[in-house]
């Protein structure tokens, strides 16, 4: 079995969020990035994969030469191969277009994305990559067993959970439950020192082209103080929710 | 040309979302100079949608559960039908499915999280959230045809009268190439995504066994229940109740937070929410920062109390 994880490199969620270049581009200065984390569950569930059935897994993310730490790192923490398709993609349709383009040359089975990720929350590249290949498609995945050519897989929906059997080639769009987060894997010493060996593939676009784009950002007003009621009066709580805020 | 609503029923009844998407397709529509149309599966109340907008309702008949596959391909040629230039749908879990197959499908670009009508139509720009409601973003779509997948809770529902005609629609619907075995789903609670009303626990709540607060709270309120990331991860309550950046997404119109500390990962998840009230026995807490209101007090004491006032609130009102 062949597993493809797709990787987005973000800033790490403590991270300050501010623009710059009038507001139009993400302020990188100080910023720590991490594997987005949906996407590392993901990883760590085609881990388990790869031990129990000896599944090769490659990574890939969309993005240029700074993103290659991020791919280092699931290197080390077990992933055999990395690509990283290297143009800076404006949305998630060029995004889905790359990273087809590469599958297209490369048959995988089982192809994990995070829902989505935590810098730009789009969460339709799983659902692109699916539509793209005509292959099944389980959103919001909680649990995943593959049997053969066969495929288990929990989705969250709104108050509760679907079980659903499909086929393979599957696409995923995973999130916590997969895995645990203290399942996750912290690259040891050794995983560190495979990964230097291991390879990263750079790979040029094929010239896929976005359908929108981001013109500029911009950040939330400033949040007034907290009005703090004492706890002997809660009739006054409900007086300020009903009267003030009017969501009672 | 049309706007097109994709109007989500649950049980052959249309859902709150479905009004609202209805009400945020009148604005475009209006903006425009066009009419508002609307998709629906199995709606056995489809016409309502006449109060929020919309002309003609294509109501298309599915059996079985919900198949993302299926309703994309439907919806994609009530689109052609139509002759839609923006398509509206909501942040439902089926929604957020089902919508890429469909933006793969009309060639069409989408931006999800959108928490206002257009801000222009030529280019056509639209503002929504990102970095975990750290940012919005005002963002631009070139296609000939637009999705819009509207943040819940963030336009509301707005009525508007209009004449309003249900007729079946047919389309060639897509073959599944997935078997739902099983659907384990509280059918009598409200859920996350559909609450007006959130009341979360934290690990402040010291255990499972005290969860009849939270619970009635919610009761009291007609609200969702709700928790942090501890919780779940200590199995007090189950993972689909887990809400922040790693769980479920909260965009209520009022966040009750009880026990709940305010990791950065929690409010990252909750902040989109318009009013947050905190109840948390320390004042350092970094919940009070985020929050609208607050109570520094003990929960077991607090909790109880605000039930009873509740209750005789409602009762007045």
């Amino acid at each position: 079995m062949k597993i493809l994880v797709c990787i987005s490199h973000v800033p790490d969620t403590t991270s300050k969020i501010n623009f710059v270049e009038n507001d139009t581009k993400f302020d990188t200065n100080g910023v720590q990035y991490i594997i987005n984390p949906n996407d590392e569950f993901g990883l760590t569930r085609a881990m388990w994969l790869k031990e129990k059935s000896g599944a090769a897994v490659d990574v890939i993310n969309v993005g240029g030469a700074e993103t290659e730490s991020t791919l280092r790192k699931a290197l080390a923490i077990g992933a055999d191969k990395a690509i990283r398709v290297n143009t800076e993609a404006v949305d998630a349709t060029q995004v889905a277009k790359e990273i087809v383009a590469v599958i297209q040359n490369d048959a995988y089975d089982l192809i994990i994305a995070g829902r989505e990720s935590i810098d730009y929350n789009g969460g339709m590249v799983p659902g692109m990559i699916a539509a793209m290949l005509g292959a099944s498609y389980v959103n919001n995945c909680v649990g995943l067993e593959i049997e053969g050519d066969k495929a288990t897989a929990v989705r969250e929906i709104d108050g509760g959970k679907e079980t659903v059997s499909t086929g393979l080639p599957l696409v995923i769009g995973g999130q916590k439950g997969l895995v645990e987060e203290s399942d996750l894997k912290i690259p040891n010493m050794r995983g560190i020192m495979m990964a230097r060996k291991k390879p990263l593939e750079v790979v040029e676009p094929n010239g896929a082209t976005a359908l929108s784009a981001i013109t500029k950002f911009e950040k939330p007003a400033p949040k007034g103080e907290v009005k703090l009621v004492d706890a002997d009066n809660v009739d006054q709580l409900i007086d300020l929710l009903h009267n003030e805020a009017k969501v009672i | 040309m049309s706007v097109l609503v994709y109007a989500e029923t649950e049980a052959g009844k249309l859902k709150k979302v479905a009004f609202e998407v209805a009400s945020y397709g009148k604005a475009v529509a209006d903006q425009m100079g066009t009419e508002v149309i609307a998709v629906t599966f199995n709606a056995a109340d489809a016409d309502a949608l006449g109060n929020y907008g919309v002309s003609k309702v294509m109501n298309i008949s599915a059996d079985g559960n919900f198949d993302a596959k299926i309703y994309a391909s439907g919806i994609q040629q009530a689109a052609s039908e139509a002759a839609a230039k923006v398509v509206v749908v909501s942040s439902s879990a089926d929604s957020r499915y089902l919508t890429p197959l469909l933006a793969v499908g009309l060639e069409a670009g989408y931006a999800t999280n959108v928490v206002a009508a257009p801000s222009n139509l030529a280019p056509f720009t639209v503002k929504r959230t990102a970095f975990t409601n750290k940012a919005f973003t005002q963002t631009e779509i070139s296609s000939e045809v637009k999705i819009i997948g509207v943040s819940n809770n963030a336009f509301g529902l707005v009525e508007n009268a209009t004449a309003c005609t249900v007729e079946d629609f047919t389309p060639g619907l897509a073959a599944s190439t997935i078997t739902v075995e099983s659907v384990d789903k509280a059918t009598d609670k409200v859920t996350i995504a559909d609450a007006e009303v959130v009341v979360s626990g934290g690990r402040g709540l010291k255990g499972p066994e005290n969860w009849h607060l939270i619970e009635d709270l919610a009761d009291t309120l007609g609200a969702a229940t709700a928790c942090s990331k501890p919780v779940s991860d200590m199995g007090w309550r189950p993972h689909s109740e887990h809400v922040g950046q790693t769980g479920k997404p909260v965009a209520s119109n009022l966040y009750i937070a009880i026990g709940v500390s305010g990791a950065i990962q929690h409010l990252a998840g909750i902040n989109s929410s318009k009013v947050k009230v905190v109840i948390n026995s320390d004042p350092e807490a970094p919940f009070f920062k985020a929050a609208d209101y607050g109570i520094v007090g003990d929960a077991f004491e607090v909790v109880p109390q605000l039930i009873e006032k509740l209750k005789a609130f409602k009762a007045q009102a």
